[in-house]
């Protein structure tokens, strides 16, 4: 009772942390959860060392790693959330068969997400919803990617085939089946790689996005060259401690770092073809996201059950939002979307945000939404809003790396994000941070993270 | 075996994706696994395939329009836009020249809203080339226009229009292909920057240029000259084979189809695609433009430079084709079957297609010279023919019919509801929804309604197949339909179109119980070919809120949409039902309600004439015969049995009972007594022709000549083919014009544009109104007086013709 008899001033007082307001989920009468650990693998680049193991073989990894980090016991986690893109057919509920694979009690419950290259925000979204409704305490969300295997279909017309040779008794009609085979029946299919909807490549998408922002490649080749240096940096000062290793059955050594960070000389950027629009597109495979193998879990719960348990979290899990918008000539603005939604939901303004965390699918989809942050034409002609948010600050924006250079398996990312987001609030001496990434889909998600107080690396 | 095939191919594909991905980023993944796929296994199958392909050369002709009389071959109405005319403007109006590093770029602008191409516009353009050429720092020019919705949007009509002689057409064209062999000429290359349409002249100038660069899905190329009866003449009938192939230039130069940018890239008229943007820190369209500018100069400085060298590699059946048509059987092969194309869709009543076969074939044999001679003498020709003339009318016409007289509706129709799942209310439901409109689709019973659904999905599906649409639109537009059985949603219409039987106590039950259940701005409109409109709104609460909408079967194909008003009918009403025909892609005519309304009543009194025309003893292939060569797409005994009999034994009864005398000609009983014999037309599978369900054979309906003969007449000595064409005509003419006169017809130009893409009346005349002027109204009285001394008061000419012919005034005058 006494809280209800607390003035609105007072409140604001309370809740005021080094200048900027805090956001006691408290006060909105939810429960204040947490990031307790996250942890992923080294991201590799498919078809290197990870070449031989099976996506849930990564995924299982990434537990054990965030089990054996925050040094709990497998059954002390209630729920298992994992998401993921290119599905593996055998392991359609790649949750439940990394999670046994772990050790974890047969008796927890898992389940598999999907939500292209924010899979695993969709995990973690998962995982505060059922803490916040009160099912469950403590999560881990996930995500992995396996891009050194994917699954190649038979077209349909041998699967039709397949299916009724199944049914098929006598050799007469095995004969005729056999004799109905025509050339095309083995042209193979592959996953999607164009949107559904739109029939369009992401990359193509890209470079429409670049041009219509008016990107030249030469900005992009520059911000992709600092995306690598910037997570080499990380890298080499030893700031990305998220990453646990990896010992690959049948390999001498353990894999313990990413693969995919290296400095491009410039000459040698500027003189790459164009990867998508030929001949005068601008995105190329060297300012692009490469094709990654990764996996990522973290251990979600609220601020009592941690204390309990005494873990030591690393951050608060504040505001989230998932929008989406025209999968066509706004597949990749889901940043532009997202941010200025979950600051308003969150009450902030961009300036209250100390670390900025977006996932670089291309450097062109990154500068082209900064400049659609920054232009109060797209604001009020797509977005229906009063002025532009602006766009984030360079000097406080992916300052290790992103997806770029560290890798982007498209299921694992959003765990990423989340705890650089965490890590560099403690290395910066930052209060707020601010996640957005965009997905296949035309979609995206916003999430602020906020430091916990006492957090250490 | 199987498997093992497989298992190997996988393996292979598996293998190449290992060792693409361990070349790292020299390129994504997924780019490659594109571009290697045909390997191994892959390449030999489309190697085969093309093999397959270049055998199958020769019939690659088939591809002709089999529609080019039909009225829909006046195609989608963009086409028509685009010839749209300009008001001459004043010099260096046209075309601005600037310059970008070593490049010129020709900003056509036009004031107004299309730029075409006229003197002023060549002069300009041609005062341009000159300072491209006098300027050393100039390396390559650009040609762009500075309206995202237009290249060139072809000649200038008002200039075509006004060509008096065969030598001043010739001027025009000559002046035309001899700039653009100016600009061919010239060692600076020119690069054609092409965002929306670039038809007749403004694909010519494209042609003229060194290079092209077009906006995927933004740019419609095309040489649409033979819909306005003529050809393309700025040298486009010789560039067209030698950028494409021979049987490609004839499919486009004889349809006058447009293709998109992506079909023109693979048929080589263009050399590269660009983009179309989304929205971004502009406007799409105005960034997508300027990209378009951005890479062209590009692209023209590269070729300046010869970093850039245009790659127009032929397609192996291109290759074939062209090795083949070295040799003169191949090449009377090809030209031979064409003409016989050209000759069996127009039965050699369109003279444009047959030139432009002559025009392209002398190219062909003797050089592209002798190629552009001939292409200004036939231009010069056909200019001033009268088919021309007719079919340019039939062009302002359709762009009138385009436009909504009623102004702006107050509330714009979103959903409608179609009452009726039959062929016409489903086809209604289906031209709605693939528009982006929501309808209900409501029938009386689950199996009617399945029908209905099933022929939009089959509707869709096709569009589909034809790639207009991708399937996910498809998906999206079948979203759009929402079937019911009930009036539930009724609630939320805008608009309810019936289409249930033709049947007036019917027809009330359902306006009755829709008025029950739609909100109070509702529209109620009625599909009827018959019913007075005025009628079906007695029993409604709200008749200014009832109005006819006369659709014609198949609804999806037909382009004409009659609207019927009645007294109390309002403005705004009558202003919805014509934005929704619109926006359901129709020509839309509104006259006022009346017995046949127009498109029905002027069709009566000629089906009558059919009837006594076969009493007379002509055959049903005969009949199909003479009216075929007199230039209608579809014989008369064929249209009645399409219309069905039964169809026309109603509505000639219940006309006859309202006009009398007038609307006579066969004997009444002829029909009834087919009708009763269940000769009804297609439907029943028996009319006039007998339709059996597995061939396309169509044997004469024995049954149906017995009773001709029981009812035979003796020919009257008006029976030779030029007259029985004419006694046809006549009275549909005469009822036209009795139309107008009476107030039915708001204009001249609805009663042309319905009776052609309503009825089929030959489109090279422009229809009945300009039939009569071309014809002079005084002929035509002379021959109907000569055909009432015989047959009687039918031939009677109306008040209006017999003015006409007094006074020698024409329904158009002359500008």
């Amino acid at each position: 009772m006494a809280a209800l008899q607390i003035k609105p001033a007072q409140l604001k007082k309370l809740f005021t942390y080094g200048g900027v307001r805090t956001m006691a989920a408290a006060a909105q009468g939810k429960k204040n959860i947490v990031l307790v650990e996250g942890v992923r693998t080294p991201f590799l680049m498919s078809g290197t060392d990870y070449n031989k193991m099976m996506p849930h073989d990564l995924a299982r990894e990434s537990l054990l790693g965030l089990v054996r980090k925050v040094g709990c016991e497998p059954s002390d986690i209630d729920y298992v959330t994992i998401g993921t893109v290119i599905q593996e057919v055998k392991t359609s509920n790649i949750a439940r068969e990394a999670m046994l694979g772990a050790g974890f009690s047969d008796r927890t419950p898992a389940h598999t997400v999907t939500m292209a290259c924010i899979s695993s925000n969709a995990a973690i979204a998962t995982s505060v919803g059922l803490i916040q409704a009160g099912v469950y305490d403590t999560c881990v969300a996930g995500g992995v990617e396996f891009m050194s295997d994917i699954p190649i279909r038979h077209s349909r017309q041998m699967r039709a085939l397949m299916l009724r040779a199944n049914r098929a008794k006598t050799m007469g009609q095995r004969l005729g089946l056999l004799a109905s085979i025509r050339p095309s029946f083995f042209t193979p299919e592959l996953p999607g790689i164009a949107e559904f909807s739109t029939g369009e490549v992401m990359g193509h998408s890209a470079d429409r996005l670049a041009a219509a922002f008016c990107v030249s490649k030469a900005e992009q080749d520059e911000f992709a060259t600092r995306s690598h240096r910037c997570a080499m940096d990380a890298r080499d000062k030893g700031f990305l401690c998220d990453v646990v290793p990896v010992k690959v059955p049948g390999k001498e050594v353990l894999v313990e770092q990413d693969n995919g960070i290296r400095i491009t000389p410039p000459e040698k950027m500027a003189a790459m073809k164009p990867a998508f629009i030929k001949p005068h597109g601008s995105v190329t495979a060297a300012n692009s996201s490469f094709l990654t193998d990764g996996a990522s879990a973290c251990l979600i719960t609220t601020e009592e059950k941690a204390k309990q348990m005494g873990w030591k979290p690393k951050a608060y899990l504040r505001e989230m939002t998932f929008v989406s918008q025209d999968p066509k000539d706004q597949l990749l603005l889901g940043p532009t979307y997202a941010t200025p939604r979950v600051l308003e939901k969150a009450g902030l303004k961009p300036k209250d945000i100390d670390v900025w965390e977006f996932h670089e699918a291309f450097a062109g989809q990154i500068l082209a939404n900064f400049k659609a942050m920054d232009s109060d034409y797209f604001a009020k002609s797509q977005m229906g809003r009063s002025a532009k948010v602006g766009a984030p600050p360079m000097e406080k924006f992916n300052n290790w790396g992103g997806s770029l250079s560290i890798g982007h398996p498209f299921g694992a990312t959003g765990v990423r994000l989340a705890m650089h987001a965490a890590h560099r609030l403690i290395q910066e001496d930052g209060k707020l941070a601010l996640i957005a990434a965009c997905a296949a889909g035309g979609q995206g998600v916003g999430m602020i993270v906020e430091r916990y107080p006492g957090a250490k690396l | 075996m199987l498997n093992k095939c497989t298992r190997f191919f996988s393996k292979v594909l598996t293998k190449n994706l290992v060792l693409i991905s361990e070349k790292r980023r020299e390129t994504h993944l997924f780019v490659l696994l594109r571009r290697e796929l045909p390997t191994g296994w892959l390449r030999l199958l489309f190697i085969i395939k093309l093999f397959i392909m270049s055998i199958r050369a020769a019939s690659a002709l088939r591809h002709f329009s089999h529609s080019l009389l039909l009225p829909s071959r006046f195609g989608p109405a963009a086409s028509w836009r685009l010839f749209a005319t300009t008001n001459p403007a004043a010099a260096n109006q046209h075309v601005k020249l600037e310059k970008q590093g070593d490049v010129a770029i020709l900003r056509l602008d036009s004031p107004g809203k299309v730029n075409v191409l006229n003197q002023p516009v060549m002069e300009e353009m041609a005062e341009a080339m000159k300072a491209v050429q006098a300027d050393p720092s100039v390396n390559a020019a650009v040609l762009i226009s500075s309206k995202p919705g237009n290249f060139i949007a072809g000649a200038d009509i008002s200039m075509l229009e006004r060509v008096q002689s065969v030598e001043e057409g010739q001027a025009l064209s000559k002046a035309c292909q001899d700039l653009l062999d100016e600009m061919e000429a010239s060692k600076k290359p020119f690069v054609s920057a092409i965002m929306g349409t670039a038809l007749g002249g403004g694909l010519e100038v494209a042609m003229a240029t060194h290079y092209r660069v077009a906006v995927k899905g933004k740019a419609s190329l095309g040489v649409p000259e033979v819909l306005l009866g003529l050809l393309p003449g700025g040298g486009g009938t010789q560039r067209l084979p030698r950028l494409t192939s021979v049987p490609n230039a004839l499919d486009m130069a004889l349809t006058g189809k447009m293709v998109k940018a992506d079909k023109a890239k693979k048929l080589g008229l263009v050399d590269a695609l660009v983009n179309p943007l989304g929205p971004g820190l502009k406007d799409p369209d105005t960034r997508t433009l300027e990209y378009l500018e951005e890479v062209a100069v590009k692209t023209a400085s590269q070729l300046a430079s010869g970093k850039l060298k245009p790659k127009r590699e032929k397609g192996m059946m291109d290759k074939v084709m062209n090795f083949a048509l070295k040799y003169d059987y191949p090449k009377n092969f090809v030209f031979n079957k064409a003409r016989a194309q050209v000759m069996k869709q127009t039965n050699g009543l369109y003279p444009a297609p047959l030139k432009i076969l002559d025009v392209i074939r002398a190219g062909v044999d003797g050089g592209f010279k002798k190629g552009l001679e001939a292409e200004c003498r036939g231009f010069g020709e056909l200019a001033v023919t009268p088919e021309c003339r007719g079919l340019i009318g039939l062009f302002h016409g359709q762009t009138e019919c385009k436009k909504n007289r009623f102004g702006k509706p107050q509330h714009k129709a979103q959903k409608l509801a179609v009452l009726g799942a039959g062929l016409m209310g489903a086809g209604i439901a289906q031209v709605s929804v693939d528009k982006g409109m929501q309808c209900i689709l409501k029938d009386m019973n689950t199996k009617g309604l399945a029908r209905g659904i099933n022929q939009v999905e089959a509707g869709i599906k096709k569009k589909v197949k034809r790639r207009a649409i991708t399937s996910f639109q498809g998906e999206q537009y079948m979203s759009n339909l929402i079937p019911t059985i009930t009036y539930e949603g009724f609630d939320k219409a805008d608009m309810v179109i019936e289409a249930v039987f033709e049947d007036l106590a019917i027809k009330h039950k359902v306006l009755q119980a829709t008025e029950e259940v739609i909100p109070e701005h509702c529209i109620f409109a009625s599909n009827t070919s018959a019913l007075p409109i005025t009628k079906i709104a007695a029993v409604s609460k709200r008749p200014e809120k009832v109005i006819g909408m006369h659709y014609f079967s198949p609804v999806d194909k037909m382009q004409l949409l009659e609207i019927i008003t009645t007294d109390k009918t309002s403005k705004d009403t009558a202003a919805s039902a014509v934005d929704v025909g619109l926006r359901q892609g129709k020509v839309v005519i509104t006259v006022k309600d009346g017995p046949g309304f127009y498109t029905t009543r002027i069709l009566a009194p000629m089906l009558a004439e059919n009837i006594r025309v076969l009493q007379e003893g002509a055959s049903p292939k005969d009949l199909d015969r003479l009216t075929k060569n007199y230039g209608w797409p579809v014989g008369m005994a064929t249209l009645a049995d399409e219309v069905g009999l039964d169809v026309a034994m109603h509505v000639s009864a219940d006309l006859g009972a309202v006009f009398g005398e007038r609307f006579s000609g066969g004997n009444v009983e002829v029909i009834k007594e087919m009708v009763e014999a269940g000769f009804m037309g297609r439907k029943s599978g028996k009319g006039m022709y007998l339709y059996p369900k597995d061939t396309k054979e169509r044997p004469i309906n024995e049954g149906a000549l017995e009773i001709l003969k029981k009812y035979s007449l003796a020919p009257r000595g008006l029976s030779s083919d030029a007259d029985i064409q004419l006694r046809l005509v006549a009275r549909f003419v005469n009822e036209a014009v009795l139309c107008l006169q009476e107030g039915i017809l708001a204009s001249p130009v609805e009663g042309d544009i319905g009776a052609v893409f309503g009825l089929g009346f030959p489109p090279f005349t422009g229809g009945p109104f300009r039939f009569v002027d071309r014809i002079g109204a005084g002929q035509l009285v002379k021959a109907m007086e000569r055909f009432a001394a015989v047959y009687g008061v039918g031939f009677e000419p109306c008040q209006l013709l017999r003015d006409q012919a007094a006074s020698g005034a024409k329904f158009y005058p002359a500008k």
